[in-house]
This record gives structure tokens, sequence and C-alpha cells, in this order.
């Protein structure tokens, strides 16, 4: 079952007085647990492609489907709602809430996003930080953490609402090679775990090699990848 | 709610040094608004007491058409025995009334058998009088008597014209005065007391017994120029001045003309106007608070959604709805608000203590007249001043939560 489903999209902004294509003409599906990944130099258009998966953004033209919703008619309130019950983000810089301790930032989007009951955080949250391996640092803040742990703690808090998806926007840019193969490492066994699909934008070549999907793009152009509605499935 | 606010707090203590400088400015409101309303309150009610528990009383009813002579001490515009008598069965019968008081205003020749000069008095009967301004006793100086206010053939002199005459306590004066169909009169009265000065109408009159005018102004029947009320609480003034106008209004004269004027103490002094300037000072200082609020919370909260764009993008990017988001900011100038406004709340009403304790005087009009204030404010101001803050820092707090609200996250993102 595809989770994720591009149908001739483009996507263009505009810049001065010039058109921009970000995507051009692309047509992909992303089945259901898949680890996949978008990949391709800078300005290819992966980003893009994972705003408009994250229904952060609206193509300009074609249908993008995901978790069996078309994104484009949804307004802000909706695609937020959507995005908070559906859909989790690890960003590349990791992106945590410096004001709140690592087991907050997790329980964030329980608190904030989803309103689950009180009683449900605690074994919430405490499952996820063991999962990514974090329980022992539950109490400290985002500033007293490595890169990698930021990262990790951040994958925990996409996983913690237990979404369909988690998309990772270059989620290894801002870490060593070591740290950068065991995040990857580590989104794939929550994959495992939690049955969630996957997928995040690169252009390492270290991590390319550690998706089960690729997709390579190159200026807004889907240049490889499984045709739509026959790529690989999880194996 | 409370998980927002508790979120709000951090994310306000995450700039720690501006919020305190904020918090203390919006504070600093506060106190002053609290000891500038306790501080003038205490002198309002201090000059409005002296107003009308020494000279005037709360209210007076005169004859219709007195007021509008009352410099002359108009003899032909007195109440009757039967006029008088009705408003006395009128003011005995209203509600709220506390005590009343006839007098007979007149002016008369001073003379202490070496110089002359004019002086206005008032007649008055002692025990009635001191019912309807109590301040008045205390007001007596080098008194012959200090448990009697005034006996037949006693006179009670303002204390500048005794000084000026040469006047002391225990002397023998002569006055001298005109009744209404020009006809003179002269009474010789003991001086038993020197009437402090007070500024204002009635300040610095003498005072002798009714009965003594009455006789020094060869009134066949006793006629009276006002009628000093006092009601029993000073705060229904309004409602007990409004009942007795419309009992009064259906006392007419032959001609069908309302035989009664009534005039509250606001009415009759032109201090009435010192107490609304301090009424429009208090206004003002609490518009400046309100000034100073707004500036500084849409200030910090202006700056606080500049500052945390990519964070405000990451929280939309997860889900949470603009609504939301924007309570978050809202929730911060709330908080800020309500800890600036109790922490101000708090040290205003402690500076107004130590001003307790310590006494503060203010000289008014003279340096005879001095003041001991009693700072104090009403609960009802400190919960106005509060909720001033607290209001006009969630109306600060909208716009820049709303920016922060519309935001787009892919746009947010971006945001270096």
């Amino acid at each position: 079952m595809d989770i994720v489903l591009f149908e001739n999209v483009s996507k263009t902004y505009r810049m001065g007085e010039v058109d921009v294509a970000a995507l051009d003409h692309v047509s992909l599906s992303i089945s259901q647990g898949a680890f996949t990944a978008l990949v391709g130099p800078s300005g290819s258009g992966k980003t893009t492609a994972l705003n408009l998966i994250g229904c952060l953004d609206r193509p300009s033209q074609g249908e993008v489907t995901v978790a069996g919703r078309a994104i484009g008619p949804m307004g802000r309130r909706e695609s937020a709602e959507f995005r908070g019950k559906t859909l989790g983000f690890v960003f590349q810089d990791f992106n945590l809430l410096p004001v709140l301790t690592v087991y907050e930032n997790v329980e964030y989007p329980l608190l904030m996003i989803r309103d689950v009951p009180k009683g449900e955080h605690k074994p919430a949250v405490d499952r996820v930080l063991a999962a990514v391996g974090m329980a022992d640092q539950a109490g400290k803040y985002p500033a007293q953490l490595s890169g990698g742990q930021k990262q990790r703690v951040a994958i925990g808090r996409a996983l913690v609402g237990k979404p369909a998806l988690v998309l990772a926007d270059e989620p290894t840019a801002n870490l060593d090679g070591a740290t950068a193969h065991k995040v990857v490492e580590l989104m794939k066994q929550m994959r495992d775990e939690f049955g969630t699909t996957f997928v995040f934008s690169t252009h390492d070549p270290r991590i390319m090699d550690q998706a089960e999907v690729t997709f390579h793009l190159e200026d807004g152009r889907l240049i490889d990848g499984p045709a739509v509605g026959k790529e690989a499935h999880h194996a | 709610m409370l998980k927002v606010l508790r979120l709000s707090m951090k994310n306000l203590l995450r700039y720690k040094r501006r919020t305190l400088l904020t918090g203390m400015l919006i504070a600093v409101g506060v106190v002053a608004v609290i000891v500038f309303v306790g501080l003038s309150g205490s002198f309002k009610r201090a000059i409005v007491g002296q107003i009308t528990d020494a000279v005037l009383s709360h209210l007076q009813v005169h004859r219709k058409g007195y007021m509008a002579s009352v410099d002359n001490l108009p003899l032909d515009r007195m109440l009757p025995p039967k006029a008088f008598e009705t408003l006395s069965d009128i003011l005995t019968r209203t509600d709220g009334v506390e005590a009343f008081s006839p007098r007979i205003k007149l002016g008369a020749m001073l003379s202490n058998y070496a110089q002359t000069t004019n002086v206005r008095l008032n007649g008055v009967d002692p025990a009635k009088e001191q019912a309807v301004v109590p301040l008045l006793a205390s007001r007596i100086k080098e008194a012959s008597d200090e448990n009697t206010l005034l006996k037949k053939g006693e006179v009670l002199l303002p204390e500048v014209l005794a000084k000026g005459m040469a006047v002391k306590t225990g002397d023998t004066i002569v006055l001298v005065a005109n009744n209404k169909d020009g006809s003179v009169n002269g009474m010789t009265f003991k001086v038993t007391g020197l009437v402090e000065s007070l500024m204002g109408p009635g300040g610095r009159d003498g005072y002798l017994h009714i009965e003594d005018a009455a006789v020094l102004l060869r009134m066949e029947t006793p006629e009276i120029s006002e009628v000093a009320v006092r009601a029993k609480n000073f705060d229904q003034l309004t409602a007990v001045a409004e009942r007795l106008r419309a009992a009064l209004e259906l006392i007419t004269n032959k001609q069908n003309q309302p035989m009664f004027e009534l005039h509250t103490w606001d009415q009759l002094t032109p201090f009435y106007n010192v107490v609304r300037m301090i009424d429009v000072m208090t206004l003002g200082i609490k518009v400046i608070l309100i000034a100073v609020v707004l500036i500084s919370v849409l200030n910090v909260m202006m700056m606080s959604v500049y500052e945390r764009v990519r964070e405000i993008g990451t929280l939309a990017a997860m889900g949470t709805r603009p609504g939301r988001i924007m309570a978050l900011f809202v929730a911060e100038g709330f908080c800020l608000g309500l800890v600036s406004a109790l922490s101000g709340a708090a040290i205003g009403l402690a500076v107004l203590w130590i001003l307790n304790l310590t006494g503060v005087e203010v000289a008014f009009g003279g340096a005879n007249q001095v003041f001991a204030l009693a700072p104090s404010v009403a609960p009802g101001e400190v919960v106005s001043a509060c909720l001033i803050v607290l209001g006009v820092s969630i109306l600060a707090s909208l716009q820049p939560a709303a920016k922060a609200a519309r935001l787009e996250p892919v746009e947010a993102l971006r945001h270096v």
C-alpha cells in the first residue's frame, strides 16, 4: 500500500521576475514501512519534495497524496491537524525546544498537539526514550547534549505519537560520520520496532546506501528510482 | 490551559534579564499607581473631611434664591418658622439623615471699644451644630470652657480677626447688626474662644448662640438662613440628597414655586475642583501605566516572536495548531503582566504600610492646616490596577501572537 503518491507533481517558486521550478513533473510512490531516501545535490528538490509530503507546502501542479489524503485542498488548520496525527519530523538542526528537558521535548507532541491523556504520557515517553537510548538523559536540557544525542531525542519526539510516516530533512548533515551512521541505524531500527515509514533526504554518500529505496533528484526532476506503483517494498 | 501557561513561563525565563527589566518597569508602574492612589485618596479624604466636618456639613438647605446672594448674607431670604418646621419634619423622616442644624448667618460690626471691624457670624444651636460638624470643637483655640462649645451671651471669634483687633478670650466685645428692615441693634458678648481659620466658604466666620442672633437681629419670629444636614453614611450622600430633593420639591410657596433649594458639599465649595483634579491626576497616572505596559509588553513579545521564528516553524511543522501557537504567545504576555502586577501590588502595599508607620504630613492652605495623611488603598483599586496590567498585557501580546500564528511553517523553518 502506498503511503505517499506523487502524480505528475510540479512546484514553482517565484524569485524576483523569474519562475524557478523546484520540482518538475515528478511522479513517485512510497510504500508503507519503506526506509526511503531522497538523494541528490543541493537544489535538486529534495527538501521541496519533503515539504510537500509533510503538508508544509502545496504543489503548483499535480497531486500529492499522503496516507490516503490529497494535501492540495487542505486548509492551514486541517493540515496542521493532519501533520500532528499522521506525521513526525526530524530536522537537520534538531530543532529541540531549548527551554524543555529531553523528557519534555519528547512529551511535547502528546501534550500540545495530540492532547493525549496525561496518564498515558509517561509510559509512551519512557518507551521511546529507552528505544532511542536516551532514558538516562531524560532530565537534561538540549544545550547539555551532543549533536548525536540531540538527534536521538528528535527522533524520539517524532515517534512518540506513533505517526504513520516520519520525514527527516538531512538528519545527518550536522553530525560526524560515525554519529551519522548510528543515527541512520537508529532510524532503521525504529522503523522495525514501530513499523513507521521513514523518508529522509540526504546528499551524503555514506548513508545513501543504507536506504532500502532511493529516489535520485536533480534539477527538480526524478532521474532515478522505482517507477510509480513499482518501487521496492520494504523487505 | 495550564500546560500552555507552564511553557510560556519557561519561555519568559529564557531571556531572564529582558523579562526581569520589563517586569520591573511594569511593577514600578503598578507601585506608582497604588502609592499615588493611596496618598491622593488620603489627601482627598482629609480635605473633604475638613470641609464637611468642620464647616459645611454634608449638605445644606436654604430658602430658594438664598445661594444666589449668599455673599451678601441676605436677611430677606430666610426660612420662616413654618417653613423650617416643615423642613425639620422632612429631615426627621428622611432615611439616611443623621442630624441637622439650623443656622442664622449675619454680618455685623465688631467693636473692642477701641477699634471696629466687620465680621461674619453664624448663629447656631451648639448641640445641634456639633452633631453636623463634629470637628468644629477642634478648631476652637484658647477656649474658656473645654466642655461647652457656646452659651448664650458668648461669642467665638475668627482667630485672625481677633489677633488683628488684639481681642483675647475673656474680653468683652460689642456686636452691632442691622436687621432686614434696617433697624440697628447692639449687644455685648464675652469672647470664649478663637476659631481657627479654614479656607473656603464659612472658614473665617465667628459663632454665637442662635437665640442671641435672633435677638441681635430683632427678629419677632425666629427665621433661619440655612440648615446644615449630616448624612449617616457619607458614601450614601448622593442617594440621601436625591431623596431629600424629591421630598422638598413638593413643598411650594404661594407663587407655586419651590420653597427650598438643596446643595451638597461639592456644590458649595470651590475645593471640590481640587478633589476633581486629584481624580483627573489619578486617571492620568493610570493612562501612563497603560502606556508603559503596552509599550513594554509589545516590545518584548515582538522581540520574542522575531527571535523564535524557526522555533515557531518547528512547532507548526510538528502539527501545533495556529490557535495554540497564538495562545502560547498571548500566555507569555499574560504571565509577564500577572507576575509584574502582583509584584507591583505587593511592593505598593508595602510602601503604603511603611508610609503609615512613618507618617505623612501635608501642609495645605497655609501653615496652620497640616493634614496627617493615613495613606490606604481600597482593595478594588489594587484589583483594578492589576486588571489594567493584565488586560493591556494580553492586548499588547495579540498582534505579535497573531503574527506568530500566521507564519508559514516552511518559510519559518528557512529563517536564519
